[in-house]
Parts: structure tokens; sequence; C-alpha cells
């Protein structure tokens, strides 16, 4: 009976002197798994515009509509979206966005912090979907 | 003029020692996280300054300025007074540990003590406030108008009855074998190396007095009155603030107390291990060998699971007791035949 009590102090007395491995979270991080999906970003096109065709598929595929696109026109007939907005509030990170885009615009990133104060600057439009490529080179 | 003089030394001394004590208390704290985090290979508290130095300090500011409920189904009087029986029986304690031997002051001929109280039933004072302190347990757990906080203080008397038969039993050897209750003539006979303590002569007693004493002052693996996963904290499950605070500085305190009664009967109280290392003070060697055994409470309670408390009740009752009786019995009959 004493054995294995003697044991048990043998095995913590090894742990306290072994090194933590705890890793220092916000001094250093854990890269996110491969398939991680994260904060969404947009693909930049030659012109640095965003790829994106305003087809509307990621706006009907998504689970939370939290989506919402206006189409426009440019002058030689290309369709842009004229607001492109994701609630990231409300978005679930399902990843069916990513998964439904025919010219490979949006994709879902590493990223997975933010933090805000309030729920308004979580309303991304394209500006914001552009600056987010840059966690994900 | 002599009178004087003695009146300042006594406040000087209870102030340094309850200074010491309490600021022992609280780094304690924090020494226990740090060792229970790296006794499960993580780091423990390390953001407040360096090294989670300043985490007391914060805890402390924490407790201070939290709001101090008192539940309406309370009895509010005993509520109050529960949380002050704890803490001041567990500094109580300290009265009459002899931390050091005495020294003449220099330049004078004054001779400081460096203990507050040398009275000559020291070991019978100790336990009987021993004892009180579980008054603050199982009254705070009653007055708190909860049934858990019931069930953790019914729990806490029935444990401190138990224990508290093995835990005097237990020393009543070492009182055998030293002839005095006073603990200063305890020590002294301990004096002139480590083959000499009297942890050599009980074993058994000693082995029995650490269990013992870590379930009266109810550390791991005897935490029954605050099992926190079936009593959801147990006594001190309605206390807030400082009333909390002051619960959790008892135990500790009584951690620190059981640690010092055991150096003192056991291990020679202030004495060098080796006669030839006597120019260090006795002082340094008491705390060396308290936080020996400070060290081995923390390390056991990241070891060992909680017991039941029906085996706790088997153990105390059908194992401690008896082997404190056999231990007894057979220290008298060799005091008595040499």
């Amino acid at each position: 009976m004493i054995i294995p009590l003697l044991k048990g102090l043998g095995l913590t007395l090894n742990r306290f002197f072994s090194r933590p491995i705890t890793i220092q979270y916000p001094e250093k991080k854990l890269p996110p798994s491969s398939r991680w999906r994260g904060i969404q970003y947009f693909e930049k096109d030659e012109q640095g515009k965003t790829k994106c065709v305003a087809c509307g598929l990621c706006m009907i595929v998504c689970p939370s509509q939290c989506i919402t696109i206006e189409t426009a026109e440019d002058e030689e007939g290309k369709r842009y979206p004229l607001t492109y907005e994701l609630d990231a509030s409300r978005c679930i990170f399902c990843g069916y966005c990513e998964e439904a885009c025919p010219v490979g615009a949006i994709f879902m990133g590493k990223n997975y912090e933010w933090v805000e104060e309030e729920r308004k600057p979580f309303l991304m439009n394209t500006e914001k979907l552009l600056e987010q490529k840059k966690f994900n080179p | 003029m002599q009178l004087l003089f003695l009146l300042i030394e006594i406040i000087l001394k209870s102030v340094v020692v309850f200074g010491c004590l309490m600021l022992t208390v609280a780094y304690l704290t924090l020494i226990e996280r740090k060792m229970l985090g790296h006794i499960q290979v993580r780091y423990g508290p390390n953001r407040c300054g360096p090294f989670g130095l300043l985490q007391p300090m914060a805890d402390g500011i924490k407790a201070f300025f939290k709001e101090d409920l008192v539940p309406g189904s309370s009895d509010k009087v005993v509520f109050v007074i529960a949380p002050m029986i704890s803490i001041i029986t567990a500094i109580c304690l300290f009265a009459v540990i002899p931390f050091g031997n005495e020294f003449t002051l220099p330049g004078t001929s004054w001779v400081v003590k460096l203990r507050l109280a040398d009275i000559d039933v020291g070991l019978l004072y100790i336990f009987a406030v021993a004892s009180l302190g579980e008054y603050g347990i199982i009254l705070g757990g009653y007055s708190s108008g909860n049934k858990y906080g019931l069930m953790g203080s019914l729990r806490a008397a029935a444990q401190m009855i138990s224990y508290e038969v093995a835990l005097g039993l237990s020393i009543v050897g070492v009182i055998i074998l030293s002839q005095s209750l006073r603990l200063t003539e305890i020590v002294r006979l301990q004096s002139g190396g480590f083959w000499h303590w009297n942890v050599w002569y009980q074993p058994v007693a000693f082995v029995l007095y650490i269990i013992c004493g870590l379930a009266e002052i109810n550390r791991t693996p005897f935490d029954m009155p605050e099992a926190e996963s079936e009593l959801a904290c147990g006594f001190n499950i309605e206390y807030s603030s400082m009333k909390f605070a002051l619960f959790f500085m008892a135990e500790y305190a009584h951690m620190i107390a059981i640690g010092a009664i055991a150096v003192t009967l056991f291990l020679g109280g202030w004495q060098p291990p080796i006669p030839a290392l006597g120019f260090i003070p006795g002082v340094v060697w008491f705390v060396i060998k308290l936080f020996v055994l400070i060290f081995f409470f923390i390390w056991q309670r990241g070891t060992f699971p909680r017991l039941r408390y029906d085996q706790i009740m088997k153990f105390g009752w059908k194992v401690l007791f008896p082997l404190t009786i056999i231990n007894l019995l057979i220290t008298s009959l060799v005091v008595s035949l040499k």
C-alpha cells in the first residue's frame, strides 16, 4: 500500500523538476492547424483590387446569413461588389463561402485574434477583408 | 526601567513574529500555486511582477475591494465571528513556538530569547488552541444558512474528533521521552547533532503526526470540509471578500503551525543538524526545516487524490488510532525498562 504512494510522490517530484511545456501565449504563439478556419480575407488581383465578381454565391450559401452584397458593373461590363458586407460577429466560420467562391476571391484566414468593445467594427467591408490579407501570407 | 525594556522587547518580538507570519502566509499562497503548477508541468502565476512575485499583493487588494456579502438566511453574528475565531487561533499558536535560542544584544547585557512565551505547558496550550481553530470552520459552515456549508462543517467536526485523538496520542511518545511539556526543554534535549533528534526515536509517531496534522488542518488528501467537487467549497461557500481571505490565511497559518510544531518536537527545533554548524543562527535552521516540511505538504497535495468520507473515518479509527496506541505502549515499555 505504501509503495504506490511513494511511486506517486516520485513521479510528481520528477515532473516538478522538468521543464513546463506551457506556451507563454501573448509572447509566443502556436501556429494554427493547416485546416484552421479563421477570419476571412480577400485575395487581390493584379491591380490590387478584390478578385470578387459579386456573383452572390457566398451570400446564398452562408448558413448564418452574415454576408450581404450589392452588385455593380464597371465601364468594361465587369461585375464588382459595390458593397460587400460580412458581419464577423454573426459568422460561424464554417468555410462555406470559401468553398462556394468560383473565382477564388474569399478565403478563410489564419487570424483568430480580434477584440472590440462594440459590435459595429465587426462589420467587415471590402477594405477590411483586403486588409486581413496581411495575416495570411 | 527593566520592566519598560521587557515590555518593549515583547512588543517588538510580537510585531516581528506577526509580520513574518503574515508575509509567509501571503507568499505561501504563491509558493503553493507555483509548485502545483510545476508539478503539473506548467508555470503557475507569472504575470504579476517578476516571476509573479506581486501576485499575493494583487490577491490581497482584490479581497479588500470585493463586496462583503452576509446572506439573509445566515446567523449574522456567528457568521461574522467565525472567520475571526479561525485566524486568531491560528496566529495564537505561534506564541509558544521557540524560533531560536537566546542571544545577548550587542553592547549590552540584555538577553533576548527568540520566543514569545516559554510556558510550562506549551504543548498542552498548542493542542488546546489548535482544536479551537476548528470552531471557526464548524461555526462558519453552520451559520451560513447553506446546505453545502452545513455538510462541510459536519464533516469538519467528525474529522476533527477522529483525528484529534490520534494526533494527541502520537506526540505522547515524545513527551514520555523528554519528560516535559515545555517546548524549549524538548528542543534542548535534542541538541548535539541530527542523530539526537526525536524523529529517530519516534519515527512512527512522526509519520502519524504528519498524517494527522494534515487531516487536522483539512489539507488535501483529507480536505473533506471543503471538497470542491462534492460540496462546492464546503464551509466557506457563502463567504466573500475579506472574510473568505481570513479563512484562507488561517488555513495557511495552520499549515505553518503544524510544520513548526513538527520541527520543534521531532526535528530538533533551532538546533543545527551537525554541532560544527552552530555558528549559523538557530532561526535559520528553524526556517530551513520548516520549509522542508512545507515543501512536503505542498508536494503531497499535488500527488494524492482526496479520500472518500468513509475512507477517512475508517483510516482514522481503524489504522491510525491503533497504531498510535501500539506506538505509545512500546515507547512506555522501553522507557520504563531502561
